[in-house]
């Protein structure tokens, strides 16, 4: 078995057991208040977490507006679900499919039409525009109004729309004032979407399109001369990215009563870059992992003094530079060296090393 | 008359962020990083100010010269600790570091001074507007109301806070425009914007050069961020992050690398905000500025006045 393949399996393998556990715990009651509310938006984080890892770590260009993405997401696909629930002919399970579907097509389109313009620039310039274009978001949903009566539906943009017949009003986005979608998501649903999205993923990154996107991060030029259509494979990794960030979206909107335009702001773009970064970059068992641990452990240490977690984002932050440096400073990497060759660590993988060697020699 | 009041304060918001792009421009032709932290050097310069200005002993030319050393320190420090080790490492890490710096300074902040917004003293408070103008009385200059009495209102205003913003950019702008041109420092840097291999081997330090780039930038941060909290009195931990941005959105427009560009693209786009703000929809100002930021990058992503460079293997 080749070795990617090995490890797909033993992410995919891990994920989907992990799942079930927690799921099936959930499911008997096993799980203290506390952890099973943490279920649901752990598995959207992680969806989020490994949608931008295909991002930054696969394509090698940083991405600072994806919380735009998960934004449109979650607004199409509130607004879809809440008409077609209010028809009352249409079942929830299919609403909600549904808008999850109309999530990602949203957050797709607008993935290929903000790629058009990002994906000719890179580096710093790219970061900027993507930020620039999560900001623009978040403030065109702060002004998008969407009521629907007997009537139709009505549109306004800065102010609520007019002449609305009263008795049949609802109200399915209220500018600043968010919107409430029906709370229909569940950790299985969430579990569910989440495993297929890994999957996808996984076996995108390993495709001949995937390893394209690589060769592109690894060395641009290069990637250009052996033919490889770059903008082609940065196009396309861009939208399949931001269509999961979507579909992340479109979970979160149905998963808490109240959603606020405010909420999807420059911060959560970065929250999101500190799991992928601290999970490893180009490694979705790490953004998993991360994305885990890192939103559990604040929780807990809640639970133990409440003042802790102010302190979070200051050691994210600490840690986010320290680990740049670690990896990169000469500093750093001599100092690396300078253990690895030591004897102590010599000694160890020496023990190792006849393991090994015994252990294959049996087998042969 | 309005239309001439946004245009004027669209100036002077313009040359607070021009002061600002000319951080990001020159650390950006130098070192060839995006200094995420500039924009927040500017909240602790603001908070820095207000802490001095606080205090009873403290005269204001002292304050301002606090506020001044203790931005330029913070950014010579931070080069050295985090930029510096990175000089050779991919863009990727460096960026992130400089995301890492920025979120360092906002929760430090955050902790020692919470998160309520404090209330700045501007520098120019009790002082008279600058310039009044009344219908068919004619325009008076530092002065207040004379007409007060007689219930009449001036046409138009502009405060002294929006003209110390523009005269002391422009100052700024003509000093360092001099001191890059005519000194061997100025030379210097250019020098090692141009090519930094080419000009160590003419013996030029340039570990040097760039802390004396970073020590300009953060000053000139310091001083937009008096000007800046003079005009819109509120400080936050998150108050440098917007107008960073912003200017590094000039930056961009102007041409990254290019002082001028940055002076330029600065006063244009405080005006393009403002005027958007007055007669678009004040919540999409900043929708409209990034949406600049795009027409440009995609019609000319070397801005106004930059140059074009080929990326060689």
């Amino acid at each position: 078995m080749k070795k990617t393949t090995k490890n797909n399996l033993i992410t995919f393998a891990g994920t989907v057991i992990l799942c079930v556990t927690f799921g099936i715990l959930n499911q008997a009651g096993i799980l203290n208040s506390m952890t099973s509310g943490l279920l649901e938006p752990i598995g959207i984080y992680v969806i989020m977490a490994i949608s931008l890892n295909l991002v930054v770590g696969v394509l090698g260009e940083l991405s600072l507006g994806h919380a735009g993405f998960m934004c449109i997401g979650a607004f199409s696909s509130a607004t879809v679900s809440q008409i077609l629930v209010n028809m009352g002919t249409v079942p929830t399970w299919l609403a909600f499919t549904v808008a999850i579907i109309v999530g990602a097509i949203f957050a797709a389109i607008l993935g290929i039409l903000i790629g058009i313009p990002v994906m000719r620039l890179r580096g710093d310039y790219l970061a900027i525009v993507t930020l620039g274009f999560g900001e623009i978001l978040k403030s065109l949903f702060n002004n998008i109004y969407i009521t629907s009566d007997k009537n139709g539906l009505h549109f306004g943009f800065t102010k609520p729309p007019e002449n609305i017949d009263a008795e049949t009003k609802v109200e399915l986005l209220r500018g600043a004032k968010g919107t409430s979608a029906p709370e229909l998501t569940n950790f299985w649903v969430v579990a569910a979407v989440l495993i297929v999205c890994l999957f996808i993923l996984l076996m995108f990154i390993d495709s001949k399109s995937g390893r394209a996107c690589q060769a592109v991060r690894d060395n641009y030029i290069a990637a250009q001369s052996v033919g490889i259509n770059v903008t082609k494979f940065r196009l396309m990794a861009f939208t399949l990215s931001a269509a999961i960030a979507g579909v992340a979206g479109a979970l979160y909107a149905h998963s808490i009563s109240n959603m606020l335009p405010k909420k999807f702001d420059y911060n959560l773009s970065i929250l999101i870059l500190v799991y992928v970064v601290l999970g490893g970059l180009g490694s979705l068992r790490g953004s998993i992992i991360a994305t885990i641990i890192l939103y559990a452990i604040p929780e807990v240490l809640r639970i133990v003094n409440q003042n802790i977690i102010q302190y979070r984002m200051l050691i994210y932050a600490i840690i986010l530079i320290f680990l740049m440096l670690w990896k990169n400073a000469p500093f750093f990497i001599h100092m690396r060296e300078k253990i690895a060759a030591s004897g102590f660590v010599q000694n160890i993988k020496n023990k190792f090393r006849k393991k090994d060697k015994t252990s294959g020699g049996a087998e042969a | 008359m309005s239309f001439v009041s946004y245009l004027v304060n669209g100036i002077s918001l313009g040359s607070i962020y021009a002061l600002i792009a000319l951080g990001y421009t020159m650390v950006y032709g130098i070192a060839k990083m995006l200094n995420f932290a500039h924009g927040d050097i500017i909240m602790v310069g603001g908070y820095a100010a207000f802490i001095t200005m606080a205090t009873t002993w403290c005269p204001l030319w002292l304050a301002m010269v606090i506020t001044v050393a203790v931005c330029t320190v913070l950014g010579v420090v931070i080069e050295k600790v985090a930029y510096r080790p990175l000089r050779s490492a991919p863009p990727l890490a460096v960026l992130i570091t400089a995301i890492g710096v920025s979120y360092l300074l906002q929760n430090i902040a955050l902790l020692t001074q919470t998160a309520n917004p404090k209330t700045f003293t501007s520098i120019a408070a009790g002082a008279p507007p600058f310039m009044q103008v009344f219908d068919g009385k004619g325009v008076v200059f530092f002065r207040e109301n004379p007409y007060k009495a007689d219930g009449i209102k001036p046409v138009l205003t502009i405060s002294m806070e929006t003209f110390l913003a523009i005269v002391v950019s422009v100052a700024i702008m003509v000093l360092l425009t001099l001191f890059i041109n005519k000194t061997k420092a100025g030379k210097a840097m250019r020098a090692c914007s141009e090519d930094r291999g080419a000009a160590e081997l003419m013996g030029i330090n340039v570990n040097g050069t760039i802390s004396l780039t970073f020590a300009i930038g953060s000053a000139l941060a310091a001083v937009a961020a008096v000007l800046m909290c003079s005009a819109y009195p509120q400080i936050t931990p998150y108050t440098g992050s917007m107008p960073g941005i912003k200017a590094f959105v000039a930056a961009v427009f102007g041409g990254i690398g290019s002082i001028p560009g940055a002076m330029i693209g600065g006063v244009l786009l405080g005006v393009i905000e403002l005027l958007s703000k007055a007669y678009i929809s004040s919540q999409l100002s900043d929708a409209v500025v990034f949406f600049v930021l795009i027409i440009v990058l995609v019609v000319r992503p070397t801005g106004i006045m930059g140059k074009k460079i080929n990326e060689k293997v």
